[in-house]
């Protein structure tokens, strides 16, 4: 029966996304874009290091999707294999970027005076550093690797989480049910893990979902500029960026890679607005 | 008074501060209060008078860092309040002090079931496991007649009775010595309060709880309380029986005559409704000597430099009020 009522709860979201065609429409595009990442292997026709230097540079041909690259390896294989690294990095980027940042934005925001300007004045500091140099400079101090790139994408984005939380949790921590779960004897830990942070849960989601296409697209400017993802591991910004030497004469090597970055973010984008209006509570009817 | 029955609880020149940034708010000024075993007391007061910042020092839950206790003691049960660690607290609040807040609509999580909300007391405090706790939670629920299938909806599914049902079965889940009650039905409608009223005055006597009634209503001082205190700015004026208080041939302290005669009266026609003079004070700047005196009709020169002590008019019955002072020449 509680599960009932739960999905009850979910339904509602549901009911007032679906009327966001957009949002649908994204919704749509990332579930597809999930499973070309779960069976990528099914539907790449080739290997992504498969190499074939009699065939390279070809355009698009029935035998080559999306042609072939400067090693004669097929772009829609490598394209199609670049879906599971890419939501890899946007996905663990991003969890990493908010148990950090929600765990110091609740902190700083409940427990307020001290705590809180030590906390968020760390968080300015690594604010006032443009996202992409910052990770850049991560990545360089930790060195390349699919891991260090995350981590470098996920700290840079910490202070975003942070601040979003701290002003979701400062709303919430002065309601009454806070004072009467102090008074019920619950302990400051438990107040924030059980009462407040699932209020602040809607804030949350939102920034994750449009996070992840921001994360998606660091990873790639970090690729782009040859501090990401070693080859042969297809990475679309870093197919784009060793694509960039040849746009002149082969214009559809950065083509393909560089439209499946802008599908994904511009789904994730989409759906990230629409949850932001589902989730909230002014417009329930 | 004969002290057949031990004290719950004794406040001792209980004084509170407010530091704010519209300067200090003397909010409780050296209040003096015992609550007996199964007790009720009515805590009677206008808005601002310190009745809230009263209960939540009892529960050590002063909003920090603006609240300090700058004196005085809370005991309860012979142990010190005020001096313990939050730990301690946890331990005390909700286990031997509950306490139901003012405005139900906003004293439930909106995002846990009710059921959850009851059971979490419950297992904070009793250390049953999930199932027990859940099935002790319906048991409180139907304690307080709701249905207990009702434990997994949220409380924005229930109307605003239910929820202070909810409320009280939270308050009562581990079985508290003391229960302190903030006007908890000054945001319900009459009929329910009269409900309200009816289920807490039965689960009282049910657990033998002492209680703590906040409130500014005369009517429920009468349903429900053996005791009543009137408070004003930051202080009792008169403590007693309520049988002493509510009959008006008896001596009484000018501000509960103002407050008894304010209510309106059915069986005279009155063209204007009598109320006390003034406002009340600014507690950042409070009256010299008695802080009534600039509203009180009785007021005289002595009234503005010394502050009147708490008399004893008859046992069990005090008024802090010079013209009681047989010692002093005061009309």
């Amino acid at each position: 029966m509680e599960k009932k009522k739960k999905f009850a709860q979910l339904g509602d979201i549901w009911k007032r996304l679906r009327k966001n065609k957009l949002a649908v429409l994204g919704l749509i595009i990332i579930v597809i874009i999930f499973l070309v990442a779960i069976f990528a292997n099914f539907i790449a026709p080739y290997s992504y290091d498969q190499q074939d230097l009699l065939s390279c540079f070809q355009g698009p041909s029935a035998q080559h999707w999306f042609g072939t690259d400067e090693f004669g390896r097929d772009i829609f294989s490598r394209v199609v294999y670049g879906t599971r690294i890419s939501l890899l990095i946007g996905f663990v980027a991003v969890a990493i970027a908010m148990v950090i940042g929600v765990l110091l934005g609740a902190f700083s925001g409940y427990y307020g005076a001290t705590v809180d300007n030590v906390i968020m004045r760390l968080m300015d500091i690594l604010l006032s550093i443009p996202q992409i140099i910052l990770a850049i400079a991560i990545v360089a101090v930790l060195g390349n690797g699919l891991f260090n790139l995350m981590l470098a994408v996920g700290i840079s984005s910490i202070p975003h989480y942070a601040r979003i939380v701290r002003a979701s949790v400062l709303s919430v921590k002065d309601q009454e049910f806070i004072e009467a779960a102090k008074a019920a004897g619950s302990s400051d830990l438990r107040i924030i893990f059980k009462h407040i942070i699932p209020n602040c849960l809607a804030p949350i989601i939102v920034q994750a979902t449009l996070g992840v296409a921001m994360a998606i697209l660091t990873a790639a400017g970090l690729s782009f500029v040859g501090l990401g993802i070693s080859p042969p591991t297809p990475e679309w910004g870093s197919m784009l960026s060793s694509a960039r030497s040849y746009i002149r004469d082969y214009a559809y090597m950065t083509m393909f890679p560089g439209l499946a970055i802008m599908i994904t973010i511009f789904a994730l984008n989409v759906l990230g607005d629409g949850l932001r209006d589902a989730l909230d509570p002014k417009q329930k009817k | 008074m004969a002290n057949e029955k031990k004290n719950l609880l004794e406040i001792r020149d209980l004084t509170v501060e407010y530091h704010t940034n519209g300067g200090v708010v003397h909010a409780v000024n050296g209040l003096n209060l015992e609550v007996a075993q199964g007790e009720t007391l009515g805590f009677v007061g206008e808005t601002g008078a310190g009745k809230t910042t009263t209960a939540l020092s009892i529960l050590n839950l002063l909003p920090r860092p603006q609240g300090k206790v700058l004196s005085g003691s809370v005991k309860y049960n012979g142990e010190e309040i005020l001096n313990k660690s939050n730990k301690e607290m946890t331990r005390i609040r909700g286990e031997k002090i509950s306490m139901i807040f003012q405005d139900p609509m906003t004293s439930l999580n909106p995002v846990m079931t009710v059921g959850d909300q009851i059971a979490e007391g419950i297992r904070l405090h009793e250390h049953l496991n999930k199932a027990d706790a859940h099935k002790k939670a319906l048991e409180m629920l139907e304690t307080v007649g709701i249905r207990p299938e009702r434990a997994s909806d949220y409380p924005h599914q229930f109307s605003g009775g239910m929820k202070q049902r909810v409320v009280i079965a939270i308050a009562l889940a581990c079985n508290p010595e003391l229960l302190i009650a903030d006007e908890p039905t000054t945001a319900l409608d009459v009929t329910i309060q009269a409900q309200m009223l009816e289920l807490m005055k039965g689960l009282k006597d049910q657990y033998d709880t002492s209680m703590i009634m906040i409130t500014h209503d005369l009517g429920i001082v009468a349903e429900i309380c053996d005791k009543v205190a009137i408070m004003y700015a930051g202080n009792v004026v008169e403590y007693g029986d309520k049988v002493d208080i509510f009959t008006p041939e008896k001596p009484h302290h000018p501000y509960t005559v103002g407050l008894f005669d304010s209510i309106p009266d059915i069986y005279h026609e009155q063209e204007e409704l009598k109320i006390i003079k003034g406002l009340t004070p600014d507690p950042t700047n409070l009256p010299s000597g008695c802080t009534f005196h600039p509203r009180c009709p009785y007021a005289c020169e002595e009234c503005s430099k010394q502050v009147p002590k708490h008399l004893e008019v008859e046992p069990g019955h005090t008024i802090s009020c010079h013209r009681f002072d047989d010692t002093k020449e005061v009309k």
